[in-house]
């Protein structure tokens, strides 16, 4: 039996009728690793001692008949930008190359106590600053649709892994787009939470009030099943919200018949490729003949948000970034490579006595400006429907001196961000056989409604399809 | 001689008694402990923590704002304040730029309104200890301070002299104590100073340049400090020069400022909205139920002496500058005045006792009222055995002292020490006739019609019975010895 191709569902169905066991679930995935890493390179570091006590635990408790968690003894992948306690943990920077955390991120606290099998460490874009992988200081992540392809980025690492099964599912982080935008260039789904549902404790901020935590799946239920455990309060996130986390499993119907789906002509402008905009369109008529209503929309100030994102981000990574001072951690500040840098050194600019006003402050105007924009549209429509990206896959090394070129990649997954809303990207079809990301923006904490949509998109047009490595 | 008018603005630094530190659980009791112990991943500023608002510190902040006539604003928020320095971990410390908790205050100082530009809550630094280890010069960082809360109350330029700098800052660490958000405590240095001073010549209108003189941790050393800026500034004008507009030390073994940073390269914090704390929500209400819960403050209690006891001002000042003394000597009261006759009178007697004895003994002790053993209803018992004439003043201070050192009651101590006043005429018969025998000239002149030698007879009784005798019952007796003698 293939055990790598497993969903979390089946896997864990699997384990429950004992037709594996855990730990050898872990090893065929530890095995799949061993064949296709080297083409990959999606982790910065592998923790097999670790998944087999994990996994050996998981077998104890089925050995005694005891119930099983969904997600006890299924093998993660873990954005190396998620802190966990006695395992390094670098950003994919060189500034924390020597890095071990003294406490756990609370969701990885919350995925410890779920019982599930930690496989790894993924590579990013330093700090998550990219959307490409490109700029890890430590190697290149490549698609397993195309390795001559970048898999998209921050969260590269994680959705190239569950795209090449060398996982179950993964956990990737967004602050304009880091989940969404990888999926859609790995062809996997990626949930960007809203903010404040998934505690950002342990998750070295980049942007604090972009940055949120979301997983990155191969099904839509996976990404409904990993949601139910790492949503909810925490009272060490001042930012996190107080709300009653729902079975996200339970809006799963496959019926869309009359749900509202708002289409916004600024997200398919001339930025957008011909072919990604087509497969996109072609998606949009497939929900239409499920029963859903497309509704055209207008988002103007949407025209804004990228350049609202590179002057409020940079001025917040500015700062978060302040503490790696050179004198604890062990490295200098010369070690951050030329992304972060620029970051640093435009939001240090942003923030200055002077310009202040006339970039933060205006920034922080216009966001609250699209922020009532997305919220006067949810007054008419369900949800927002896109491409996730404008482009297909670049090539490794194309856009990398071209910092503006690599940052226009962003423009339809900031405004969610800037808005705080979830956002989902599934795949939607192939286009020069590579995958096209169909992204659905819903209202605050309505996951459940872009799940939904998603879902019954998937279960009508499997996205069957998958990556020959 | 051109006369000049002194400006001075100070920023006093008042640490919060919290029992966790301002963003994180850990404790903030961290007065000599090990260095690096009272610390968290939050405090450490490690990657990934985050601050969490500890409501304690919000509550007492509210509470101090409250007190120095601040506006309580309905919305508050926090701020980082960006600059490097290596006891800062995070790289950035979290204050309140444009919504302080607190904002336009005063307090009256010496009859002189002070007024209060406002009052913000943020968070301490660690602290660098430079040492010395294994032979070479190291600068160590102790982040148990880290995050400690504290206030920063920012008066507007309303003081002209440093010896009502002095006066108000003394006023704010009296609040700080009163309203129990503080112990205030200048030798952990729960208190910090910076100060901005500026001299100009009187009569014109433009304030001088001003020169900030930066973490000063007493009040004799601000004053000093003060005292001798605007004697070099002065001195700066007189001599032809311009007084620049600077940073400075006090450097407390030479007694001198000396210059560490000229404004020009002063640096830009960077300020922007703390997007890891949702901004504090004030309503109405709260803020009614703290300002219901402030206690009497002290200008309040002073005023209330005077008219209720009939205090003078100064004594009523000396009892209510620290609330417990203050409070024990209200306790006291409600025992010795309890049956209400002569109340005026014995607010007096026991005001007396405490600004002199009391305070006395607490200062030479170098200790508070709450620390001392001696309670209010042991003064009580020794002033009612004065006002029944069983021992005299001068006893009683001896006896007071020894209450106050080991906690026993008057009587016990009278009783062991055989302080008892002598008051039967037959236990001083055969000392007055020692006494008449001693003195024969004394008793001669007396005799003569000079009165006055009667009181060195007196005092002669007095010596010989260690003060114990009686003075009315020995001076009525020796007049009548002193008579009988005469008739012979």
């Amino acid at each position: 039996m293939e055990l790598t191709n497993l969903t979390i569902k089946k896997a864990n169905e699997g384990l429950k009728n004992k037709q594996f066991s855990a730990v050898e679930l872990t090893k065929s995935i530890f095995e799949r690793i061993e064949k296709f890493e080297s083409k990959i390179d999606a982790f910065l570091l592998l923790t097999k001692e670790l998944a087999k006590k994990q996994a050996e635990k998981t077998d104890l408790l089925i050995s005694e008949n005891q119930s099983l968690n969904t997600l006890m003894g299924i093998p993660v992948a873990i954005k190396d930008v998620i802190v966990t306690k006695g395992i390094k943990t670098t950003a994919g920077s060189k500034i924390l190359a020597d890095f071990i955390p003294p406490y756990s991120a609370t969701i990885y606290e919350s995925l410890e106590n779920a019982g599930t099998v930690l496989i790894g460490k993924t590579n990013l874009d330093e700090f998550a600053m990219g959307g490409s992988t490109e700029n890890s200081a430590f190697k290149v992540t490549k698609n397993p649709w195309d390795v001559r392809r970048v898999p998209g980025g921050s969260s590269g690492g994680s959705a190239a892994a569950v795209s090449a099964e060398m996982c179950i599912y993964a956990l990737g982080t967004d602050t304009g787009g880091s989940i969404r935008q990888p999926a859609s260039f790995c062809g996997v789904v990626g949930i960007k939470p809203t903010y404040g549902r998934v505690s950002r404790y342990g998750l070295i901020a980049m942007a604090s009030s972009l940055d949120q935590i979301g997983p990155i799946t191969k099904t839509v239920e996976d990404a409904a099943l990993v949601l139910n455990v790492i949503s909810g309060w925490d009272k060490r996130d001042s930012t996190s919200v107080d709300l009653e986390v729902p079975d996200y499993t339970k809006f799963l119907t496959g019926n869309v018949r009359g749900v509202k789906i708002g289409v916004p002509g600024e997200f398919f402008g001339s930025g957008v490729d011909k072919s990604v905009k087509e497969t996109t369109e072609t998606a949009l008529k497939r929900l239409e003949q499920l029963g859903a209503k497309i509704v055209e929309v207008s988002l103007p100030r949407s025209k804004e948000a990228l350049a609202v994102y590179y002057l409020i981000m940079p001025s917040e990574a500015s700062s978060n970034l302040a503490r790696y001072d050179g004198v604890r951690f062990g490295n200098e500040r010369e070690t951050f490579g030329s992304e972060v840098k620029r970051r640093i050194m435009l939001g240090t600019y942003a923030l200055s006595s002077g310009y202040y006003d006339a970039y933060y402050l205006k920034a922080a105007k216009v966001r609250s400006l699209i922020q009532k924009e997305f919220a006067e549209v949810f007054k008419t429509v369900d949800l927002i429907a896109s491409p996730t990206s404008p482009v297909l896959p670049f090539k490794i090394g194309e856009r990398v001196d071209n910092p503006l070129q690599m940052y226009l990649a962003d423009v339809l997954t900031v405004p969610a961000n800037l808005a705080g809303l979830p956002g989902i990207s599934i795949p939607c079809g192939l286009a020069q056989e590579l995958p096209v990301g169909l992204q659905l923006i819903g209202d605050h904490w309505q996951e459940g409604s872009i799940l939904n949509m998603a879902y019954t998109y998937e279960q009508n047009f499997l996205f069957s399809e998958k990556p020959k490595l | 001689m051109t006369q000049y008018k002194t400006t001075i603005g100070l920023e006093i630094h008042v640490q919060l008694k919290t029992n966790s530190k301002m963003f994180c659980t850990t404790s903030a009791q961290y007065f000599g402990s090990e260095p690096n112990v009272h610390t968290c991943p939050v405090c450490l500023g490690l990657p990934g923590a985050l601050p969490v608002i500890n409501k304690e510190a919000i509550e007492s902040a509210a509470k101090f704002a409250l007190g120095l006539h601040c506006h309580v604003s309905d919305v508050s928020k926090f701020d980082r304040k960006n600059y490097f320095y290596p006891d800062l971990p995070k790289g950035f410390q979290i204050s309140q730029l444009d919504l302080p908790i607190g904002k336009n205050g005063w307090l009256v100082v010496e009859g002189k309104k002070i007024r209060i530009n406002r009052a913000h809550l943020e968070e301490d630094t660690g602290k660098l200890i430079h040492a010395k280890v294994d032979g070479k010069s190291v600068s160590l960082v102790d982040f148990n301070r880290s995050g400690v809360p504290l206030m920063e109350v920012v008066s507007e330029p309303d003081i002209d002299s440093p010896d009502l700098a002095r006066s108000y800052a003394k006023v704010v660490h009296q609040l700080a104590r009163y309203l129990d958000v503080s112990n205030a405590d200048m030798e952990k240095a729960g208190m910090r100073f910076d100060a901005n001073v500026s001299v100009s010549k009187e009569g014109i209108d433009k304030l001088g340049e001003k020169v900030e003189i930066k973490n000063i941790n007493s009040f004799r050393f601000l004053e000093k400090a003060l005292v001798f800026e605007v004697e070099r500034q002065i001195k700066t004008l007189e001599s032809g020069k311009q007084v620049i507009q600077e940073t400075r030390g006090w450097v407390e073994d030479k007694a001198i400022t000396v210059s560490q940073r000229v404004k020009e390269t002063s640096p830009d914090y960077r300020y922007f909205p703390e997007p890891d704390l949702p901004p504090l929500v004030f309503n109405e209400a709260d803020i009614e139920k703290l300002r219901k819960m402030l206690p009497e403050l002290p200008d309040k209690k002073m005023d209330r002496f005077v008219l209720e006891y009939g205090l003078d001002k100064i004594t009523a000042q000396n009892l209510t500058e620290d609330k417990n003394l203050a409070q024990w000597y209200e306790d006291g009261l409600t025992i010795y005045a309890k049956d209400d006759k002569n109340k005026a009178a014995k607010a007096k007697v026991l005001a007396n006792w405490v600004v002199g004895e009391l305070i006395r003994n607490l200062r030479e002790k170098a200790i508070n009222i709450n620390s001392a053993s001696i309670e209010p209803a042991g003064l009580i018992e020794l002033l009612r055995l004065v006002d029944s004439s069983e021992i005299n003043q001068t006893t009683a201070k001896k006896v007071f002292t020894q209450m106050f050192s080991t906690g026993k009651t008057p009587s016990r101590i009278i009783k062991d020490e055989g302080l008892a006043q002598v008051s039967q005429e037959a236990d001083l018969e055969e000392l007055l006739d020692e006494v008449i025998v001693e003195n024969e000239s004394a008793v001669e002149d007396y005799r003569q019609g000079k009165a006055a030698s009667l009181g060195f007879l007196l005092g002669q009784v007095m010596r010989k019975t260690g003060g114990r005798a009686n003075p009315v019952v020995a001076s009525k007796l020796l007049k009548e010895k002193l008579a009988h003698g005469n008739r012979n």
